[in-house]
């Protein structure tokens, strides 16, 4: 059957709307056979139409679904994308390393440029009256209190807070520390917030 | 000690106007409600923007003169990182839609820029060039370049996603307005006024320049 490939492969996308899936090289290739062979077949029987007009609804339907193969492999792209751009909110412009291993080549170019561009619009937010860039990746939920109890997931050493105290964070020790200044670290793991 | 300057002179195209903190903060928690709301971009309240920006600047200077234990220190803090949120959120949401739908956006605002009625500020009108640059490309060399000669266009009609302007909205009327004209399915238009301090909920695409011009208010 034609386009089943690429069905299978959104089918497959689909099924963990979350997260993200390794990029699907194997079966992209596989649908880009497909068409190539279908475009090849279309080809012949198009030149053979010319005096022929019985061959015509068969290069017709070939045709939608090489049409077809190309909107679903765009939208597998596309959803692709948009999780990637999830990802660069949550981690910042350094993906963890299994993370990284989900993304093709090609897409964790894209990511960078994504992220790069990301950065050159909040560095750039403000600047007029002084400002050196605003970084909406912080302040994502609405502020509840000024500090938070924060128990320490792993050893990060020294810490330097925006008034000049210096702490040091070491697994399994508690903290009470502002909330604007622990987000980060509570989204890369190595806080929890317990209160 | 006074944290919060009463008047802030804000330098207006033509005349000089004086506005006060309150109003600013004002003016831009309902710009910031009407872009959550919207389904599609409003025009950029950038002047406002800026202009928090430099009282949040003023009022942390101003906290940090005072002792670290102090009350007043934490309660002002607090509201400075409430204003910031608003601010931060104002403005992802700007970026969330201008990426969600980049490329009506960006046919729009080109329209737009030569009446001079821009929607984006410059630097989100380069952003979302740039976005839809990146797509462009990635989706070119991934699957594009390797597909049949007849099928290798990136058709931006076809990729591109448009807002919802028939979904429907909760709004407040600020002041009263007559003769909205309600498109109807069957083709029956009907007129409506909105009397000032009402409620209702009507489709998006009738009240968008009401929502603009600051007519009324989405809740």
């Amino acid at each position: 059957m034609f386009a089943e490939k690429v069905i299978e492969l959104l089918k497959e996308a689909e099924r963990n709307p979350a997260t993200i899936d390794p990029f699907n090289d194997d079966k992209i290739r596989q649908i880009l056979e497909e068409m190539q062979s279908l475009f090849k077949m279309n080809m012949n029987d198009a030149n053979a139409t010319m005096e022929n007009k019985t061959l015509w609804t068969t290069v017709q339907v070939r045709h939608s679904a090489l049409e077809r193969n190309k909107r679903c492999l765009l939208a597998y792209l596309y959803n692709r994308m948009n999780k990637i751009k999830t990802l660069r909110w949550e981690f910042g412009s350094v993906l963890p390393p299994d993370v990284r291993e989900l993304l093709s080549d090609d897409e964790y170019l894209w990511f960078s440029k994504y992220s790069s561009n990301l950065a050159s619009y909040m560095r750039s937010l403000g600047q007029d009256i002084g400002y050196n860039g605003i970084d909406l990746t912080e302040n994502l939920k609405p502020p509840k209190s000024l500090y938070i109890e924060v128990l320490c997931m792993a050893d990060y050493g020294k810490l330097e807070l925006e008034d000049g105290d210096v702490i040091l964070l070491k697994r399994n020790s508690r903290h009470f520390l502002p909330t604007s200044e622990c987000q980060t670290l509570i989204r890369q793991g190595i806080l929890k917030q317990i209160t | 000690m006074d944290l919060i300057d009463t008047n802030i002179a804000l330098s207006d195209e033509d005349d000089e106007e004086e506005i006060t903190a309150e109003v600013v903060l004002k003016t831009l928690q309902s710009a910031w409600q009407n872009e959550r709301l919207a389904p599609e971009i409003l025009p950029h309240r950038n002047d406002m923007v800026e202009c928090m920006l430099g009282q949040i600047q003023h009022m942390e200077r101003n906290i940090n003169k005072l002792p670290k234990i102090d009350l007043r220190a934490s309660i002002h803090k607090m509201e400075l990182s409430r204003i910031k949120f608003i601010i931060c959120n104002y403005l992802k949401t700007r970026i969330n839609k201008i990426e969600k739908y980049c490329i009506p956006i960006l046919n729009e605002e080109r329209q737009r820029m030569e009446t001079g009625s821009n929607y984006l500020t410059p630097t989100e009108f380069k952003y979302a060039q740039e976005f839809v640059m990146n797509m462009e490309n990635h989706v070119k060399t991934v699957v594009l370049s390797k597909m049949p000669g007849n099928m290798q266009l990136f058709e931006m009609n076809k990729m591109a996603e448009h807002p919802n302007l028939h979904s429907h909205v909760f709004l407040k009327a600020n002041e009263t307005v007559t003769g909205i004209v309600l498109e109807d399915l069957a083709g029956e238009d009907e007129e409506i006024d909105l009397e000032e301090g009402s409620q209702h909920i009507l489709q998006y695409k009738p009240i968008a320049d009401l929502i603009k011009n600051g007519k009324v208010q989405l809740i």
